[in-house]
């Protein structure tokens, strides 16, 4: 066997594999986004923007967003610190944090109704501290605040973590004697953390922020359970124009606006975080 | 005033006694140099003194001010590293900046003193480039400039020439003790290059196995070495070694022949002479040459005397060829004594 062909062929395996069942439906919904039955048209994608929750549920989700993704970085980059500095019991303080990877997005939604619902452990317990006198409801229409900060907070319990592996390995990769040298020269900690750890991280953190990222915009079972239709975020859009209201074309036009976001999102990451030719560990 | 003082500093790694007893001064402005094999400890002893590690037992005092508890940067120090630890996602400038940088320095002064030690280390051509597009030895010029771009007190410095080319590094090590002297810096240069270190040395520090074993000018480590280890460790080629029986009266039977030797009532002592101290005469140790080799402006000859390879250099006017019979008289005052139990030297 030529050694030149032999890659290609190892690879084939997968690659019809990928062409069959994602290439092959993707052109499927692209092609249904731009028609009308009959021919080409942009009418299904000027009928999914113009619609009034558009805008609301492109803002909610973008915030969302915006809200969480930061907050759970800086969770991950301090706790993947805390983790990479532990001597002893490291793996297992790893897989306790990991644990809510384990579980499913629409689950987690369900705890954490457990807690915020009128018959939930908060409502329980600040009654039972004579906080309020009868249990509230706090996801209601007149809680926009509560309803979102009880979705950023599932969110950010639930995936936190994969941001967390992603970066304790790339910890893991950073030679101790770059520290060393940082030490000697007169870096305190936090400078050693900015001047070396974040530098030095940027491969895992585009990686870590990327599938984030991306997650983060495709939002769904935690917002059902918790949010329902007081929050309207775009993957919700896309569920309903499917299942409720019949429309396969409107809901494969939307699917490839969060597409063409996520990738514009995807390129802004790979962009800002590029480490310059030569300057790799 | 940087004086360096390692009182009793003992280092174990689990059960691995990496270094004991180290007792060492190293005076302000000195150039110590530590020669050493590989493993006896001298990475150890360094980053001890840098506070990189903790010494298990034992006290670091820098300048007069005892060191153990403080953070490496409050030493005063600035360290070369064996393995150079140049950081790979900053340009060249900036690697040597790095420190100065911490200081907060001024814009200004930081490019004055990056280009001025870029330009004695021959590597103000590539201030913009990152550690990735360097060679080693192009590396570890960095590692070097970025250390004497701080003008510290206390320079260490982990074979910071090992990889350059024999030239470069003749070149490197002449401007490094310039510099250093002119910035009255004490320095610490590891090495296990005993060239380097002759040349270099204000002292060497010779270890062993995790203990200093002599410290001394490079001239006395030469000449009277304090230990066999040192006598076959420093010199190229290194010390004879016969064994010398008592002939009574302070007078000893070495290969057949009877040498003045000290007064001591040993049974045994090692009779050491360096190739170098041997001259061919009438009477002295009877040699078969084995191997001759032309070294220019000397002969290096190694034979066989009482059993026991020996080398001798010799005149390169003199004609001697494998096979011939050779009678090699040492130089009296250059012979030395070595205990065979506690292998040191004997007066
Ligand atoms: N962190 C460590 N843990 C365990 N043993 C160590 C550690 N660091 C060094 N040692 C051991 O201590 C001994 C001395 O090591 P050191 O690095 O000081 O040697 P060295 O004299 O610098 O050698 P070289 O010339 O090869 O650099 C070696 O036997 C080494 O295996
Ligand atoms: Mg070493």
């Amino acid at each position: 066997m030529s050694p030149r062909i032999l890659p290609y062929l190892l690879i084939l395996p997968v690659t019809l594999f990928l062409c069959l069942f994602f290439l092959y439906p993707f052109a499927l919904v692209a092609q249904q986004a731009f028609s009308n039955g009959a021919g080409f048209t942009l009418d299904n994608f000027r009928d999914v923007v113009t619609y009034w929750k558009f805008p609301i549920s492109l803002q909610n989700t973008l915030l969302l967003a915006a809200a969480v993704v930061p907050v759970q970085l800086a969770l991950a980059l301090l706790m993947a610190t805390m983790v990479s500095r532990m001597e002893r019991g490291r793996d297992l303080v790893l897989y306790v944090w990991t644990i809510p990877l384990g579980i499913s997005d629409l689950a987690a939604g369900i705890i954490w109704l457990a807690i915020f619902e009128q018959s939930g452990f908060l409502n329980s317990m600040m009654t039972g501290l004579g906080l309020v006198d009868q249990p509230v409801n706090l996801l209601s229409y007149q809680n926009p605040g509560m309803v979102f900060l009880a979705i950023a907070l599932a969110e950010i319990w639930r995936a936190t973590a994969i941001m967390l592996v992603i970066i304790v390995a790339g910890i893991g990769l950073i030679p101790k004697e770059y520290y060393e040298a940082a030490e000697v020269f007169g870096a305190s900690p936090w400078k050693r953390f900015l001047r070396i750890t974040l530098p030095l991280l940027r491969p895992s953190l585009q990686t870590a922020l990327i599938l984030r990222v991306v997650l983060a915009f495709e939002v769904f079972a935690v917002v059902a359970a918790l949010g329902g239709t007081l929050f309207p975020v775009l993957m919700g859009e896309i569920y309903a124009y499917q299942f409720d209201l019949q429309n396969g074309r409107a809901a494969a036009a939307l699917a490839l606006i969060v597409l063409a976001i996520s990738i514009a999102f995807t390129l802004v990451i790979l962009r800002v975080l590029r480490v310059p030719k030569g300057a790799t560990i | 005033m940087a004086e360096i003082q390692i009182k009793n500093v003992a280092k174990k790694f689990g059960a691995y006694q990496a270094l004991s007893d180290i007792n060492l001064t190293i005076h302000d402005q000195e150039f110590m140099v530590l020669l050493g094999a590989s493993g006896c400890g001298k990475t150890t002893l360094l980053r001890i003194i840098a506070g990189l590690e903790t010494a298990t037992t034992g006290e670091v005092w820098i300048g007069g001010k005892r060191v153990d508890h403080l953070a490496p940067k409050d030493r005063g120090i600035a360290m070369v590293f064996q393995n150079y630890a140049v950081f790979p996602h900053l340009t060249v400038f900036e690697n040597i900046g790095f420190g100065l940088r911490m200081q907060k320095l001024p814009n200004d002064e930081v490019k004055r003193r990056v280009e001025r030690t870029a330009t004695l280390m021959h590597i103000e051509q590539l201030l913009k480039r990152y550690s990735g597009e360097l060679s080693g030895g192009q590396r570890q010029r960095v590692a070097v400039a970025r250390a004497l771009a701080m003008e510290p007190d206390v320079i260490l410095m982990d074979e910071p020439l090992s990889n350059l080319d024999a030239l470069l590094r003749l070149e490197m090590r002449a401007e490094l003790k310039g510099v250093l002297a002119e910035s009255k810096t004490t320095a610490i240069y590891v090495t296990h290059d005993q060239v380097e270190a002759m040349s270099l040395a204000d002292r060497i520090s010779v270890m062993h196995k995790g203990k200093i074993v002599q410290a001394a000018s490079p001239i006395e480590v030469y000449r009277n070495p304090a230990a066999e280890f040192v006598a076959g460790f420093i010199g190229n080629p290194p010390m004879n070694f016969l064994t010398a029986t008592p002939a009574g009266d302070g007078k000893w039977t070495v290969a057949g022949q009877v040498v003045d030797g000290p007064r001591l009532g040993a049974s045994q002592l090692q009779f050491a002479i360096r190739p170098e101290d041997l001259g061919p005469a009438e009477s002295g140790l009877p040699a078969t040459a084995k191997v001759v080799e032309p070294l220019g402006a000397h002969l290096l000859v190694t034979c066989e005397v009482d059993g026991h390879s020996f080398r001798a250099v010799l005149d390169s006017d003199l004609t001697v060829k494998p096979g011939d019979r050779l009678t090699l008289a040492p130089q009296a005052d250059r012979i030395r004594w070595f205990d065979p139990e506690t292998t040191l030297a004997v007066a």
